[in-house]
């Protein structure tokens, strides 16, 4: 059934003389004319004016911004917290991946539902939570400065605020992945005697590998690019020669901006751009591959 | 807990117990603490607060152009999906891949670029200059931005429903005589109710809470051109925390409060689908 569904369907398609259900070939022009202006205005433009930016003042004057030593300080910063974040929400989404899909228990539904949750919480509030919790009037504040501990306006706040603005990734990901891939294979390995460590490594990872890197990508690139959160909690402390500051990319294009240096904070810019672009490529391709891993997890329920 | 069968997999406890750890530490725990903190507010301070002037127009902005800004990408979104399940044309799978640019470009990034292009002398300002239209530091800015980045939810909850479309429904139509607007309108759109009514809400959702894309191009003006993020920030650095955190409970309560009205309207309309199917 499945098969003559497609092959009918791309007949439809492709066939020009089914008329009944294809619009005629003005009506399908004035569309796609339409929607390709809009996504010309809306995307192409803009992405295409960052470059244009970044190198109006030629190569000179871009390579000169990433000379900047706060501007290379930022980089570090950003790289360090992505470093941290980032892993941890995987260790977290392979973990809650783990216990849904394998395993049945009350509440799984709202447990899902919790782990959306900082998708739908503005970044703005995101960083406001933590200030709360350990800046100046919060419950933890003297305890932190008798011990002479930052946490708000230094590095470890920003890898808090950045680690909640990109919560969900992996686990999104992951969680229906394992949910459709079922747990007969590692129950099996179980039975043929493999510990469950040796279960997760050999059978289930490689069964996610592309699902997790596609988790890890997207959750990166919001790490590195995420402006509300951090800006909230960073304090804004330039870096600098042998100092790290608490400016990462995204705040260093802002100070850039404000101080008239346009070119500056586009040269920046196109540096995350470029990350952007890297990313959907990386996300085009790992899409392909999970298609076939799903895929093939479906034929082999079928089998 | 309620498993009835024999457990043959390990780590059920580990993996759960770490889930509630890192999720109560990471995301319940501070953000409970938006709740507590309102809670040391008398109910006539806390009115006070969030019902001042400046609150009331920021409000206003950032409901107001989040709605328009996911209203218009409902339109558009169905215009893309539909092109890109539908037809063939030259470059169609990097447009495809193009569409979600809005999540891979951080919002500085997005902010500062539609500040320039909408700038009076920008590509796109410069264009709209002598029709009058100003874009940058005006309301229409705000919902420039707001539009930007929520154009991939709808395009990407409607293209899969499309093309899991059956054909042979288009074709029952066209048998009994609809044509192409008709089939469409009364029996396409019907289906894609639901992958729209998600989309609008997470288009919508996101755009409230939207800080970095807005503020380059807002101007930032109180009562005309603020949006409620940034009267948070502006009150956080006025160290007024508990009136951030009374403005932040606002919001909270609003986007809850648009996916528990999504997530009813669902509901219903797969309720109505399913009584309309048993027909």
């Amino acid at each position: 059934m499945g098969e003559t569904t497609t092959f009918f369907r791309a007949a439809a398609r492709r066939d020009p003389r089914r008329r009944a259900t294809a619009e005629s070939a003005w009506v399908r022009r004035l569309l796609i004319v339409g929607a390709l202006s809009f996504l010309a205005v809306f995307l192409f433009v803009p992405l295409v004016s960052v470059f244009a930016e970044a190198l109006s003042k030629g190569l000179g004057y871009y390579l000169h911004t990433f000379r900047n030593p706060r501007t290379l300080s930022a980089i570090i910063l950003t790289f360090i917290v992505a470093g941290v974040s980032v892993p941890l929400n995987c260790v977290f989404g392979v973990a809650a991946a783990w216990a849904i899909a394998k395993f049945d228990f009350r509440g799984k539904n709202i447990l899902v539902t919790l782990i959306d949750l900082p998708f739908s919480v503005s970044p703005v509030i995101a960083g406001l939570i933590y200030v709360l919790l350990f800046g100046a009037p919060g419950p933890f504040w003297n305890w932190l400065s008798d011990h002479d501990l930052k946490i708000i306006f230094a590095m470890p706040g920003i890898v808090l605020a950045t680690t909640f603005v990109t919560f969900p990734f992996v686990a999104r990901e992951l969680i229906p992945l394992m949910q459709a891939q079922g747990r007969t294979e590692e129950e099996a390995a179980r039975v043929l005697g493999a510990s469950g460590w040796q279960t997760f490594w050999r059978v289930t990872l490689p069964n996610i590998k592309w699902g997790l890197l596609y988790g890890v990508i997207l959750c990166n690139a919001r790490a590195m690019g995420e402006f509300g959160a951090v800006s909230v909690v960073s304090g804004h402390i330039s870096g600098g020669a042998g100092t790290l500051g608490t400016i990462t990319i995204p705040l260093r294009i802002e100070v850039l901006y404000n101080e008239y240096n346009t070119t500056g904070a586009f040269a920046l810019a196109s540096l995350l751009a470029f990350l952007g672009l890297v990313t959907l490529a990386l996300k085009t391709w790992i899409e392909r591959k999970k298609t076939a891993a799903l895929h093939a997890a479906e034929m082999d329920l079928k089998a | 807990m309620t498993s009835n069968s024999f457990r043959v997999l390990p780590g059920f406890r580990l993996t759960l117990g770490y889930t509630l750890l890192y999720l109560s530490l990471i995301v319940l725990i501070p953000l409970a603490g938006v709740f507590v903190k309102t809670s040391t507010l008398s109910w006539e301070q806390f009115w006070h607060i969030v019902s001042a002037p400046r609150a009331l127009a920021s409000y206003r902005l950032s409901f107001g152009a989040s709605f328009l800004a996911a209203l218009v990408n409902v339109f558009f979104g169905i215009l893309v999906a539909w092109v890109l399940v539908r037809y063939e044309f030259f470059g169609k799978k990097i447009v495809d891949a193009l569409v979600d640019m809005p999540f891979a470009l951080p919002t500085a990034v997005a902010g500062i670029t539609l500040t320039a292009l909408y700038a009076p002398n920008g590509w796109l300002g410069h264009l709209l200059a002598p029709l009058g239209v100003k874009v940058a530091f005006t309301q229409l800015g705000v919902f420039i931005a707001l539009t930007f980045i929520g154009l991939p939810f709808i395009v990407r909850t409607v293209q899969p429903v499309l093309e899991d479309l059956d054909p042979e429904i288009e074709e029952a139509a066209a048998s009994l005589g609809a044509n192409r607007w008709q089939t469409f309108r009364r029996v396409i759109l019907p289906l894609l109710i639901s992958p729209l009514l998600t989309g609008f809400s997470l288009a919508f959702a996101r755009a409230l809470g939207e800080y970095g894309s807005v503020v380059f191009i807002a101007g930032n003006m109180p009562m005309k051109t603020e949006i409620t993020p940034l009267l948070i920030i502006t009150k956080l650095e006025q160290f007024d925390y508990a009136g951030a955190t009374a403005l932040a409970m606002v919001m909270l309560i609003g986007s809850f409060a648009i996916l528990l009205a999504v997530n009813l309207l669902q509901w219903r309309s797969s309720r109505h689908l399913a009584q309309l199917a048993q027909a």
